[in-house]
C-alpha cells in the first residue's frame, strides 16, 4: 500500500542532510559571508525538524520555537554583518585566514 | 501524492544548499540560500504550518536575504575575491574533523530513524499551524520566550547600531 503522508523519518533525514550541508560550509569555507550562509542553512535545519515533531505529535511547541529561532537568526545576521562591515574598515577583506588577531 | 511534492521539493533543497557551500561567487550564494529558504517554506506547507511557512518567506526570504545580498553589494565582493581556492588554507584538519562529523551524524541520524518504530503520526485537527492556533499558544504558554526574544531583538539593534558607528566617543 502506498502511503499517503510524508514519514516522519524523511524529514529528520532531510534535516539532517541540510544540518551536514550547514556544518561543511562553515568549517572548509573561507568566505566570511558565505560562512554566515551556513550558519543560516543549519538553523533552517533545525526548524525542519521541530515542525515534523509538531505535525507528529500535534502540538504547538515546535512551531514557537521556530518562530523563535527566526528571531534569533535576524538579531543574529543584524549584529554579524554589522561586525563583518567594521572588520571590512579596518582590513579590506573577507578571507577568514587573515583574521587572525585573535588566534591562539 | 504527499510524497510526490515531498521528494522534488527536497532533492531542490538539498541541490540549492549545496549551492551555497560550493558556489565561488557570494551572490550565486546568496541567490542559492533564497531559493533554498523558498523551498523550506514549501515544505513547512507539506507539514501543515502555514503560519511559519509564510514567516519564512517574510523573514528569511524577504528581510534577512535583503540585509545579505546589502552587504555582498556594499562590500562589493566578486568572484575573484577567493584567490587561491574558496576553502580555507592549511586545512587537512579541518577537513578530517568535517568528514569525520559529516559521517558521525549522518550515522547517528540513520542508525535512530531506521530502528526507531516513529511512522505513525497523530491524527491533526483542522485548526493545526493556523495563525489562530500558533497565537493562542504564543500568548499563553509561552509568553516568557516572546518577552525574552523581543529583549533579545532590542539588544541585537542596539549592538548593530554601536558596532556600525565609526569612532565610539
Amino acid at each position: 500500500m502506498l502511503e499517503n503522508t510524508v514519514p516522519l523519518s524523511h524529514y529528520l533525514m532531510l534535516s539532517a542532510t541540510l544540518f551536514v550541508i550547514g556544518i561543511v560550509g562553515v568549517l572548509i569555507r573561507r568566505n566570511v559571508i558565505v560562512v554566515f550562509m551556513s550558519i543560516e542553512i543549519m538553523l533552517n535545519a533545525v526548524n525542519i525538524s521541530l515542525i515534523a515533531f509538531d505535525n507528529y505529535m500535534n502540538l504547538s511547541g515546535g512551531q514557537i520555537f521556530s518562530f523563535m529561532v527566526m528571531c534569533v537568526a535576524a538579531a543574529e545576521v543584524s549584529v554579524g554583518l554589522a561586525i563583518i562591515i567594521a572588520l571590512h574598515r579596518n582590513k579590506p577583506t573577507v578571507n577568514l585566514d587573515e583574521f587572525n588577531l585573535l588566534k591562539w | 501524492m504527499e510524497l510526490l511534492i515531498f521528494y522534488p521539493l527536497a532533492g531542490f533543497c538539498v541541490v540549492l544548499a549545496l549551492g551555497v557551500v560550493f558556489n565561488d561567487s557570494p551572490v550565486g550564494s546568496a541567490l542559492s540560500l533564497i531559493g533554498m529558504m523558498l523551498g523550506l517554506a514549501g515544505i513547512f506547507v507539506l507539514q501543515q504550518a502555514h503560519f511559519i511557512a509564510i514567516l519564512q518567506i517574510i523573514i528569511y526570504a524577504g528581510a534577512i536575504m535583503v540585509l545579505f545580498m546589502f552587504v555582498i553589494m556594499l562590500l562589493n565582493l566578486k568572484k575573484g575575491d577567493d584567490a587561491g581556492g574558496i576553502v580555507r588554507e592549511r586545512n587537512l584538519l579541518l577537513s578530517v574533523l568535517t568528514g569525520i562529523l559529516a559521517i558521525g551524524i549522518l550515522y547517528k541520524i540513520s542508525d535512530i530513524v531506521f530502528t526507531a518504530k516513529v511512522d505513525t503520526p497523530a491524527i491533526l485537527p483542522d485548526s493545526f499551524g493556523t495563525v489562530a492556533n500558533i497565537g493562542e499558544t504564543l500568548f499563553t504558554d509561552f509568553v516568557l520566550p516572546f518577552e525574552v526574544a523581543s529583549i533579545l531583538l532590542l539588544a541585537a539593534m542596539v549592538g548593530a547600531v554601536v558596532l556600525a558607528k565609526t569612532k565610539l566617543d
